[in-house]
Protein backbone atom coordinates (compact mmCIF):
# COMPACT_ATOMS: atom_id res chain seq x y z
CA UNK A 1 0.00 0.00 0.00
CA UNK A 2 1.21 3.75 -0.74
CA UNK A 3 -0.62 5.02 1.91
CA UNK A 4 0.21 6.30 5.09
CA UNK A 5 -0.60 3.12 7.07
CA UNK A 6 -0.52 4.88 10.21
CA UNK A 7 -2.26 8.01 8.39
CA UNK A 8 -5.84 9.58 8.77
CA UNK A 9 -6.69 7.58 5.49
CA UNK A 10 -5.52 4.13 7.34
CA UNK A 11 -7.85 0.58 6.60
CA UNK A 12 -6.86 0.16 9.74
CA UNK A 13 -8.43 2.90 11.69
CA UNK A 14 -11.05 3.17 9.28
CA UNK A 15 -12.24 -0.42 9.29
CA UNK A 16 -11.76 0.39 13.57
CA UNK A 17 -14.77 3.62 13.05
CA UNK A 18 -16.44 1.06 11.02
CA UNK A 19 -16.74 -1.40 13.32
CA UNK A 20 -17.47 1.23 16.94
CA UNK A 21 -20.52 2.94 14.46
CA UNK A 22 -22.07 -0.72 13.98
CA UNK A 23 -21.30 -1.76 17.77
CA UNK A 24 -22.62 1.40 18.61
CA UNK A 25 -25.88 1.35 16.99
CA UNK A 26 -26.21 -2.14 17.86
CA UNK A 27 -25.56 -3.91 14.53
CA UNK A 28 -23.05 -5.94 15.45
CA UNK A 29 -21.40 -7.68 18.38
CA UNK A 30 -17.41 -8.00 18.42
CA UNK A 31 -17.61 -11.45 19.43
CA UNK A 32 -20.02 -12.58 16.95
CA UNK A 33 -17.20 -10.86 14.33
CA UNK A 34 -14.65 -13.14 15.86
CA UNK A 35 -16.76 -16.28 16.18
CA UNK A 36 -17.44 -15.82 12.06
CA UNK A 37 -14.41 -15.20 10.97
CA UNK A 38 -13.12 -18.35 12.67
CA UNK A 39 -15.74 -20.11 10.97
CA UNK A 40 -14.67 -19.52 7.65
CA UNK A 41 -11.10 -19.59 8.03
CA UNK A 42 -11.46 -22.75 9.24
CA UNK A 43 -14.11 -24.00 6.97
CA UNK A 44 -13.62 -22.53 3.39
CA UNK A 45 -10.19 -24.32 3.00
CA UNK A 46 -10.99 -28.15 3.79
CA UNK A 47 -14.92 -27.34 1.80
CA UNK A 48 -13.94 -29.21 -1.60
CA UNK A 49 -12.70 -32.48 0.38
CA UNK A 50 -15.79 -32.02 2.31
CA UNK A 51 -18.07 -31.53 -1.37
CA UNK A 52 -15.82 -35.08 -2.33
CA UNK A 53 -17.17 -37.01 1.24
CA UNK A 54 -20.50 -35.89 0.96
CA UNK A 55 -20.63 -37.21 -2.94
CA UNK A 56 -18.91 -40.79 -1.68
CA UNK A 57 -21.84 -41.25 0.60
CA UNK A 58 -24.53 -40.45 -1.91
CA UNK A 59 -23.14 -42.07 -4.88
CA UNK A 60 -21.98 -45.69 -4.58
CA UNK A 61 -20.47 -45.67 -8.09
CA UNK A 62 -18.18 -42.14 -7.64
CA UNK A 63 -17.38 -44.23 -3.74
CA UNK A 64 -15.78 -46.90 -5.80
CA UNK A 65 -13.79 -44.65 -8.15
CA UNK A 66 -12.93 -42.65 -5.34
CA UNK A 67 -11.32 -45.34 -3.62
CA UNK A 68 -9.73 -47.04 -6.16
CA UNK A 69 -7.62 -43.91 -6.95
CA UNK A 70 -8.17 -40.98 -5.68
CA UNK A 71 -6.81 -37.60 -7.65
CA UNK A 72 -9.34 -38.85 -10.99
CA UNK A 73 -12.06 -39.24 -8.67
CA UNK A 74 -11.75 -35.74 -7.80
CA UNK A 75 -10.97 -34.35 -11.28
CA UNK A 76 -14.14 -35.77 -11.97
CA UNK A 77 -15.94 -32.63 -9.28
CA UNK A 78 -13.33 -30.04 -10.75
CA UNK A 79 -11.10 -30.08 -8.37
CA UNK A 80 -7.24 -30.87 -7.88
CA UNK A 81 -5.76 -29.68 -11.52
CA UNK A 82 -3.47 -27.14 -10.90
CA UNK A 83 -3.46 -27.27 -7.01
CA UNK A 84 -1.54 -30.27 -6.33
CA UNK A 85 -0.93 -31.48 -9.69
CA UNK A 86 3.11 -32.55 -8.86
CA UNK A 87 1.53 -35.16 -6.53
CA UNK A 88 1.22 -38.80 -7.93
CA UNK A 89 -0.99 -40.00 -6.33
CA UNK A 90 -4.40 -39.12 -3.75
CA UNK A 91 -4.58 -42.29 -1.28
CA UNK A 92 -8.59 -42.45 -0.23
CA UNK A 93 -8.52 -44.53 3.32
CA UNK A 94 -12.50 -45.42 4.34
CA UNK A 95 -13.14 -45.67 8.13
CA UNK A 96 -15.81 -48.41 8.90
CA UNK A 97 -17.14 -49.67 12.18
CA UNK A 98 -13.96 -52.13 12.38
CA UNK A 99 -11.20 -49.48 10.86
CA UNK A 100 -10.48 -45.93 11.83
CA UNK A 101 -7.84 -44.38 9.90
CA UNK A 102 -5.39 -41.61 10.60
CA UNK A 103 -3.47 -39.65 8.24
CA UNK A 104 -0.34 -38.28 9.66
CA UNK A 105 3.37 -37.01 7.92
CA UNK A 106 5.84 -38.56 9.68
CA UNK A 107 8.93 -36.68 8.29
CA UNK A 108 7.51 -33.07 7.08
CA UNK A 109 4.15 -32.18 6.71
CA UNK A 110 2.84 -33.44 3.69
CA UNK A 111 -0.89 -32.72 3.35
CA UNK A 112 -3.58 -32.95 1.00
CA UNK A 113 -3.71 -29.47 -0.30
CA UNK A 114 -5.46 -30.02 -3.27
CA UNK A 115 -8.98 -30.84 -1.10
CA UNK A 116 -8.09 -30.02 2.25
CA UNK A 117 -6.09 -26.35 1.81
CA UNK A 118 -3.84 -25.58 4.51
CA UNK A 119 -2.52 -27.92 7.03
CA UNK A 120 -3.34 -26.64 10.75
CA UNK A 121 -0.98 -26.01 12.55
CA UNK A 122 -1.07 -28.59 15.01
CA UNK A 123 -0.72 -31.48 11.83
CA UNK A 124 3.06 -30.12 11.58
CA UNK A 125 3.72 -29.97 15.29
CA UNK A 126 6.60 -32.92 16.74
CA UNK A 127 3.85 -34.23 18.95
CA UNK A 128 1.33 -35.00 16.81
CA UNK A 129 3.80 -36.29 14.26
CA UNK A 130 5.16 -38.94 16.56
CA UNK A 131 2.58 -39.80 18.64
CA UNK A 132 0.42 -40.90 15.58
CA UNK A 133 2.75 -43.14 14.92
CA UNK A 134 3.87 -44.19 18.62
CA UNK A 135 0.26 -44.19 20.42
CA UNK A 136 -2.73 -43.20 18.09
CA UNK A 137 -5.21 -44.22 20.20
CA UNK A 138 -4.25 -42.45 22.98
CA UNK A 139 -3.34 -39.19 21.07
CA UNK A 140 -6.97 -39.48 19.88
CA UNK A 141 -8.66 -40.00 23.26
CA UNK A 142 -6.84 -36.78 24.10
CA UNK A 143 -8.44 -35.00 21.31
CA UNK A 144 -11.87 -36.26 22.05
CA UNK A 145 -12.23 -39.15 19.58
CA UNK A 146 -12.54 -42.33 21.76
CA UNK A 147 -12.40 -45.46 20.01
CA UNK A 148 -13.78 -48.37 21.48
CA UNK A 149 -10.80 -51.33 21.83
CA UNK A 150 -12.54 -53.41 19.25
CA UNK A 151 -11.72 -50.64 16.09
CA UNK A 152 -8.70 -51.17 14.67
CA UNK A 153 -6.74 -47.98 14.00
CA UNK A 154 -4.14 -47.68 10.77
CA UNK A 155 -1.82 -45.02 10.76
CA UNK A 156 -0.88 -43.59 7.03
CA UNK A 157 2.09 -41.84 6.55
CA UNK A 158 2.20 -39.53 4.01
CA UNK A 159 5.26 -38.89 1.53
CA UNK A 160 5.74 -36.36 -1.02
CA UNK A 161 4.28 -39.16 -3.72
CA UNK A 162 1.32 -40.18 -1.57
CA UNK A 163 -1.18 -38.24 0.21
CA UNK A 164 -3.48 -39.79 2.02
CA UNK A 165 -7.72 -38.65 2.83
CA UNK A 166 -9.82 -40.19 5.20
CA UNK A 167 -12.97 -41.35 4.36
CA UNK A 168 -15.31 -40.56 6.99
CA UNK A 169 -18.58 -42.94 8.06
CA UNK A 170 -21.49 -41.20 7.23
CA UNK A 171 -23.38 -39.89 10.21
CA UNK A 172 -26.43 -41.99 11.16
CA UNK A 173 -29.89 -40.24 10.65
CA UNK A 174 -28.69 -37.94 7.91
CA UNK A 175 -30.78 -40.59 4.96
CA UNK A 176 -32.78 -37.31 4.03
CA UNK A 177 -29.93 -34.80 3.85
CA UNK A 178 -28.45 -33.84 0.25
CA UNK A 179 -25.01 -33.76 -1.05
CA UNK A 180 -24.69 -29.82 -0.03
CA UNK A 181 -26.19 -29.98 3.63
CA UNK A 182 -23.78 -33.20 3.96
CA UNK A 183 -21.10 -30.96 2.83
CA UNK A 184 -21.98 -28.69 5.57
CA UNK A 185 -21.04 -31.74 8.02
CA UNK A 186 -17.64 -32.65 7.06
CA UNK A 187 -15.09 -31.17 9.15
CA UNK A 188 -11.63 -30.61 8.06
CA UNK A 189 -10.39 -32.99 10.95
CA UNK A 190 -12.44 -35.80 10.29
CA UNK A 191 -10.91 -35.92 7.18
CA UNK A 192 -7.51 -36.35 8.68
CA UNK A 193 -9.21 -38.72 10.95
CA UNK A 194 -9.01 -36.91 14.45
CA UNK A 195 -12.70 -36.13 14.48
CA UNK A 196 -15.95 -37.93 13.46
CA UNK A 197 -19.03 -36.09 11.43
CA UNK B 1 -21.65 -26.09 10.32
CA UNK B 2 -22.83 -24.41 7.00
CA UNK B 3 -21.77 -21.52 4.71
CA UNK B 4 -24.86 -19.60 3.45
CA UNK B 5 -22.86 -17.40 1.72
CA UNK B 6 -21.04 -18.71 -1.70
CA UNK B 7 -17.85 -16.62 -1.85
CA UNK B 8 -16.41 -15.90 -5.64
CA UNK B 9 -13.52 -18.68 -6.04
CA UNK B 10 -12.78 -16.96 -10.10
CA UNK B 11 -12.60 -13.61 -11.37
CA UNK B 12 -12.18 -10.56 -9.78
CA UNK B 13 -14.22 -10.25 -7.18
CA UNK B 14 -13.01 -13.58 -5.26
CA UNK B 15 -11.15 -12.70 -2.56
CA UNK B 16 -7.19 -13.93 -2.24
CA UNK B 17 -6.48 -17.60 -1.07
CA UNK B 18 -3.69 -19.98 -0.70
CA UNK B 19 -4.46 -23.42 -1.23
CA UNK B 20 -7.96 -22.48 -1.11
CA UNK B 21 -8.17 -21.02 2.31
CA UNK B 22 -8.83 -16.86 2.36
CA UNK B 23 -5.67 -15.20 2.74
CA UNK B 24 -5.72 -12.34 5.36
CA UNK B 25 -2.59 -10.87 5.12
CA UNK B 26 -3.96 -7.86 7.94
CA UNK B 27 -6.01 -7.94 10.86
CA UNK B 28 -7.71 -5.20 9.61
CA UNK B 29 -8.36 -7.22 6.28
CA UNK B 30 -10.25 -9.98 8.57
CA UNK B 31 -12.25 -7.57 10.47
CA UNK B 32 -13.80 -6.26 7.39
CA UNK B 33 -14.87 -9.89 6.40
CA UNK B 34 -16.00 -10.61 9.57
CA UNK B 35 -18.33 -7.25 9.93
CA UNK B 36 -19.28 -8.01 6.27
CA UNK B 37 -20.65 -11.12 6.61
CA UNK B 38 -22.13 -11.04 9.86
CA UNK B 39 -24.05 -8.58 8.44
CA UNK B 40 -25.01 -10.45 5.63
CA UNK B 41 -25.94 -13.34 7.63
CA UNK B 42 -28.09 -11.09 10.23
CA UNK B 43 -30.03 -10.45 6.77
CA UNK B 44 -28.54 -6.33 7.21
CA UNK B 45 -27.24 -6.86 3.99
CA UNK B 46 -27.79 -8.03 0.76
CA UNK B 47 -24.79 -10.59 -0.56
CA UNK B 48 -25.54 -10.29 -4.31
CA UNK B 49 -25.59 -6.65 -3.65
CA UNK B 50 -22.73 -6.27 -2.21
CA UNK B 51 -21.22 -8.77 -4.39
CA UNK B 52 -22.09 -6.25 -7.32
CA UNK B 53 -20.68 -3.60 -5.91
CA UNK B 54 -17.66 -5.10 -4.91
CA UNK B 55 -17.23 -5.98 -8.77
CA UNK B 56 -17.89 -2.32 -9.71
CA UNK B 57 -15.33 -0.52 -7.27
CA UNK B 58 -12.85 -3.49 -8.74
CA UNK B 59 -13.70 -2.38 -11.85
CA UNK B 60 -13.51 1.40 -11.29
CA UNK B 61 -10.10 1.21 -9.60
CA UNK B 62 -9.03 -0.58 -12.94
CA UNK B 63 -9.86 2.25 -14.80
CA UNK B 64 -8.30 4.94 -12.57
CA UNK B 65 -5.09 3.20 -12.53
CA UNK B 66 -5.18 1.72 -16.12
CA UNK B 67 -5.06 -1.64 -15.01
CA UNK B 68 -4.27 -4.26 -15.76
CA UNK B 69 -1.32 -2.24 -18.15
CA UNK B 70 -2.04 -2.22 -21.82
CA UNK B 71 1.14 -4.58 -23.09
CA UNK B 72 2.53 -1.79 -24.96
CA UNK B 73 1.99 1.25 -22.92
CA UNK B 74 5.70 0.91 -22.47
CA UNK B 75 5.61 1.06 -18.08
CA UNK B 76 6.81 -1.58 -16.09
CA UNK B 77 4.44 -4.55 -16.31
CA UNK B 78 2.44 -5.01 -13.25
CA UNK B 79 2.77 -0.69 -12.18
CA UNK B 80 -0.60 0.64 -12.31
CA UNK B 81 -0.16 4.96 -13.25
CA UNK B 82 -2.43 5.89 -10.38
CA UNK B 83 0.41 5.39 -8.15
CA UNK B 84 -1.19 3.29 -6.05
CA UNK B 85 -0.76 -0.73 -5.29
CA UNK B 86 -3.43 -3.04 -6.10
CA UNK B 87 -5.44 -4.20 -2.60
CA UNK B 88 -8.67 -6.36 -3.12
CA UNK B 89 -9.36 -5.68 0.57
CA UNK B 90 -9.44 -2.01 0.08
CA UNK B 91 -11.96 -2.62 -2.76
CA UNK B 92 -14.13 -4.42 -0.60
CA UNK B 93 -14.44 -1.81 2.25
CA UNK B 94 -15.59 0.46 -0.44
CA UNK B 95 -17.99 -2.04 -0.83
CA UNK B 96 -18.83 -2.30 2.32
CA UNK B 97 -19.28 1.53 2.95
CA UNK B 98 -21.64 2.22 -0.71
CA UNK B 99 -23.65 -1.33 1.00
CA UNK B 100 -23.82 0.30 4.42
CA UNK B 101 -24.80 3.73 3.48
CA UNK B 102 -27.61 2.41 0.64
CA UNK B 103 -28.96 0.02 3.60
CA UNK B 104 -29.26 3.41 5.61
CA UNK B 105 -27.14 1.71 8.18
CA UNK B 106 -23.99 3.64 8.57
CA UNK B 107 -23.31 7.30 6.44
CA UNK B 108 -20.19 7.54 4.89
CA UNK B 109 -19.46 11.06 6.39
CA UNK B 110 -20.14 9.38 9.69
CA UNK B 111 -17.34 6.92 9.11
CA UNK B 112 -14.98 10.20 7.63
CA UNK B 113 -15.79 11.98 10.64
CA UNK B 114 -15.07 8.82 13.39
CA UNK B 115 -11.78 7.80 11.22
CA UNK B 116 -10.48 11.36 11.65
CA UNK B 117 -10.98 11.41 15.79
CA UNK B 118 -9.70 8.03 16.15
CA UNK B 119 -6.49 9.08 13.93
CA UNK B 120 -5.90 12.03 16.12
CA UNK B 121 -5.80 9.88 19.31
CA UNK B 122 -2.40 10.43 20.90
CA UNK B 123 1.07 9.32 19.27
CA UNK B 124 1.31 5.29 19.95
CA UNK B 125 -2.72 4.71 20.03
CA UNK B 126 -3.13 3.85 16.77
CA UNK B 127 -0.04 1.58 16.55
CA UNK B 128 -1.44 -1.17 18.64
CA UNK B 129 -2.07 -3.51 15.45
CA UNK B 130 -3.38 -6.18 17.21
CA UNK B 131 -6.16 -4.72 18.41
CA UNK B 132 -8.36 -6.98 16.85
CA UNK B 133 -6.23 -9.25 16.33
CA UNK B 134 -7.27 -12.73 17.86
CA UNK B 135 -5.40 -15.88 17.78
CA UNK B 136 -7.62 -18.29 16.24
CA UNK B 137 -8.37 -20.59 19.07
CA UNK B 138 -8.55 -23.88 16.65
CA UNK B 139 -5.91 -25.61 17.53
CA UNK B 140 -5.33 -25.02 20.75
CA UNK B 141 -5.57 -28.14 22.45
CA UNK B 142 -3.96 -30.22 20.18
CA UNK B 143 -0.66 -31.63 20.52
CA UNK B 144 2.13 -29.55 20.57
CA UNK B 145 0.92 -26.52 21.09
Amino acid sequence: MTVDPHGSESPEIRTEAIETLLVKKGLVQSAAVDALVERYEQDIGPLRGARVVAEAWTDPEFRARLLEDGMPAIRELGFGDNTDSHVARLVVKENTDAVHNLVVCTLCSCYPWAVLGLPPAWYKSPAYRSRAVREPRRLLAELGLDLSPDVEVRVWDSSAEVRYMVLPQRPQGTDELGVEELTALVSRDSMIGVERP
Amino acid sequence: MSLPVRLDEDGAAAPPRENGELAFSAPWESRLFGLTMTLVEAGRLDWEAFRQRLIARIAAWEERADWPPAADAGRDAGAPSAGESWDYWQRWREAFEDSLEAAGLVAVPEIDGLTRQLAARPHGHDHHHDHHHHDHSHEHGRPGD
